[in-house]
């Protein structure tokens, strides 16, 4: 008899299966973070007085050095850091607290947010120490930005197939090829490129620190969006020379420390946020119709949001336990990226109020900047189906 | 999970394990009591785990019923252990002592006069196995919780679809212990809501565990279907849905550990419901997809959970009600307080 066959039962199976499922832990903020949150909310009712509603709206996607400069003078960049690289050994949940305040209040943290996020805690894991004091401090102090060298024209999910070539040459390497859909690459000073060193599939992958203001043969052309907006580039390297110390790691190790980096880049909570200012604008319009007017549906958002922050902080406590929760990670940014994208489509069904660019109020703008851009919520940072595949393999599956 | 919710588990799951078989809960849903299932709960302190020590409970927290909640919610287990333990807490707050029995708790339209009760309780879970019913009834000072004798209550059958008696009472001036309720008048669906939320989590739980069990296990096309990726992705989905309503009920339970009156945990209780409901709808469907015929059969197990979350979405304030109540508050508030509100919590 097989056994999804007659008989089975529920305790047949309960006790046949073991599997592990994911670890959610309830995570409370400790109390003395309520204090940070104060000075946050504060700093940014001061810096966003003036600051258009559609500007907002694009959280991390937007730049501003001037914005990053005043955060790393707070101590805002590199919460977590040790000290002597400019850092300020704060714990998860204090970062937690001024990332969630940011980005729920629309700060344009763009120019800093990769260093911050990915680009520092890489350098502080397999960086050499010269690295990490050039780098680390200016990132800190929100001076120096980093973008992400992954994607390349015939290597987009599957990140194995990067072609961009880096030659061993006398006294460093010589790289050629080009990356594509890399975000704030016309603004960031350094690019963390993942550079084919050998034809080995996994182990012929090696990142590298490449400084994009003072490299010959780089050349950054950024790519206009279905919305307008240039937030990617294509970056082509044409015999552009790379120095044997600015290698990140070791050679061949580029495809296990990438791993690592996208477990940082996947956990926090710009993951579920990032529609966020569209549902306080649908819920003011709403207001202001009166009466129950779409209750039900702005519930069920409000249940979803909570839930998705109650998970994020859990992985934000694992992260403070030095834990890795990047299978945790992965499932936050698959919920929540079907919860940023549902927004614009809930806000339609309730308000039927067109989408505008330019000229239209607050929550006509937000909707036409979300409406247009929310496709690429389940794209940036590994796709829906990449992220529901390593959940998969986490079930036991693959 | 602390030690003694790891202690808890263990023990509510082996019992469960060893007392919940697809017989027993088969035969329960024939009509046949479950008697060994219920004495050994009784025996092992579960159906008063939030009764205080004073009063000959366990003097545990919603967090630690979260443990035996969920556990009962996976195991499907064919009778009123939360109920039990929803009037065990409502009791307890109001100091009348725990009667030895079954007892449920309901939610009726009520009227107590000189410590008599009268009127009608629909779906009351288990009214028909059940010796006492627990209910809140609202009198002109304040809000007092009744512990009703059902020997003399007139009962009329009917079920959930996960065939779980579900049966109207009907009460004319019967004799009732009563005490000051120390809980809003809408506790027994407030509470209510939380247990069921977190025997739904249970079930999801289950209904992954399972789902993956049989996509490893069914072969077509020469291999496991749980290697084909639009079996993956299925499973994927239903995965973080469980996972959702995991914390979403724990928030909850949580929070009502930390406030004195349910009021103040309403809005925790409400996302957990509401979240619960949904994911049913979404995890149902994906676990019947997986399994195929075989899982439409009556013969096989998965229904047992797939039913009970079909009937439990509904109970005690259905995720749209909740929903409903949820966007009222937030409304009310207003678009500026959304975002403090939550961080507050």
């Amino acid at each position: 008899m097989t056994d999804w066959g007659c008989g089975s039962s529920v305790a047949f199976s309960r006790k046949k299966n073991k599997m592990q499922t994911f670890r959610f832990d309830l995570c409370e903020l400790p109390e003395e973070t309520k204090g940070l949150r104060a000075e946050v909310r504060a700093f940014l009712a001061e810096e966003l007085r003036h600051v258009p509603l559609v500007t907002r709206a694009q959280t991390w996607s937007g730049s501003d050095p001037e914005f990053s400069r005043k955060m790393g003078a707070k101590g805002w960049i590199g919460m977590r850091w040790p000290k002597q690289y400019g850092g300020h050994e704060r714990s998860a949940f204090d970062r937690y607290v001024v990332l969630e305040e940011m980005l729920a209040a629309g700060a344009p943290v763009g120019a800093h947010w990769i260093g911050d996020r990915q680009s520092g805690p890489l350098l502080l894991n397999f960086g050499t120490e010269e690295q990490r004091q050039l780098i680390l401090p200016k990132v800190a102090r929100g001076e120096c930005y980093f973008c992400i060298g992954m994607s390349e024209p015939d290597s987009g999910s599957d990140l194995a197939a990067t072609r961009t070539k880096a030659e061993k040459v006398e006294g460093g390497y010589r790289v050629n090829g080009t990356k594509l859909w890399t975000s704030g690459a016309q603004h960031a000073h350094y690019m963390i490129g993942l550079f084919r060193t050998s034809a080995d599939k996994h182990t012929g992958l090696t990142q590298f620190l490449v400084d994009l203001k003072n490299t010959d043969g780089i050349t950054i052309r950024p790519i206009r969006d279905l919305a307008g907006n240039s937030h990617f580039n294509e970056v082509a390297f044409q015999d552009a020379f790379v120095p044997d110390n600015m290698l990140v790691g070791s050679e061949g190790s580029g495809w296990a420390q990438v791993g690592a980096e996208l477990a940082f880049e996947r956990s926090g909570p710009e993951r579920y946020l990032s529609s966020f200012l569209l549902m306080v604008e649908m819920i003011r319009e709403l207001q202001k119709r009166g009466g129950a007017e779409g209750a039900r549906e702005v519930g069920r958002l409000v249940a979803h949001l909570v839930t998705l922050r109650q998970m994020s902080l859990s992985v934000a406590g694992m992260l403070d336990k030095g834990e890795n929760p990047a299978l945790e990670a992965s499932v936050v940014k698959d919920l929540g990226a079907v919860f940023e994208q549902d927004m614009p489509v809930k806000a339609h069904e309730l308000l039927g109020i067109a989408p505008t660019i330019g000229g239209g109020s607050d929550y006509e703008e937000v909707l036409g900047y979300l409406t247009q851009t929310v496709p690429s919520f389940s794209l940036r940072g590994g796709t829906r189906e990449i992220l529901r595949g390593i959940i998969a393999r986490g079930l036991g599956l693959r | 999970m602390n030690e003694m919710q790891t202690l808890l588990n263990d023990s509510i799951t082996k019992l469960l394990d060893d007392l919940v078989t697809a017989d027993t809960i088969r035969q329960a849903e024939d009509g046949t009591w479950p008697a060994a299932l219920w004495e050994a709960l009784i025996e092992n302190g579960m159906t008063r785990i939030l009764v205080p020590d004073a009063q000959e409970g366990a003097g545990a927290t919603w967090e630690d019923a979260y443990v035996v909640l969920k556990a009962s919610g996976a195991a499907s287990a064919p009778v009123p252990l939360a109920e039990a333990i929803l009037a065990g807490f409502m009791l307890g707050r109001a100091g009348i002592a725990i009667p030895d029995g079954v007892v449920t708790a309901m939610e009726g339209d009520f009227t107590l006069e000189n410590g008599r009760l009268s009127g009608v309780a629909r779906a009351v879970p288990w009214g028909r196995n059940a010796t006492h019913a627990v209910t809140l009834v609202e009198s002109g000072w304040g809000v007092e919780t009744v512990l009703a004798p059902l020997h003399y209550a007139r009962i009329e059958k009917d079920m959930n679809v996960a065939r779980e008696p579900r049966d109207t009472l009907s009460f004319d001036h019967v004799v009732v212990d009563t005490g000051w309720a120390g809980l809003p008048g809408n506790a027994v669906r407030l509470y209510g809501a939380l247990t069921r939320s977190v025997q739904m989590a249970g079930a999801l739980d289950y209904l992954i565990r399972q789902s993956v069990h049989y996509a490893n296990e069914r072969t077509q096309f020469g291999k496991p279907i749980g290697k084909f990726q639009a079996i993956q992705q299925q499973l994927a989905v239903l995965s973080t849905q469980a996972a959702a309503v995991g914390i979403a009920a724990a928030h909850g339970c949580a929070r009502a550990d930390k406030v004195t009156s349910g009021d103040a945990a309403a809005f925790e209780i409400a996302v957990a419901k509401v979240r619960a409901d949904d994911a049913s709808s979404i995890a149902t469907s994906i676990a019947h997809q997986v399994h195929g015929a075989i899982g439409f059969t009556y013969e096989h197990g998965l229904h047992f959970a797939t039913r009970r979350l079909w009937s439990w979405r509904a109970e005690f304030g259905s995720g749209a009600e909740w929903a409903d109540w949820l966007g009222r508050e937030t409304l009310a508030r207003g678009a500026d307080e959304l975002w403090p509100y939550v961080t507050a919590r």
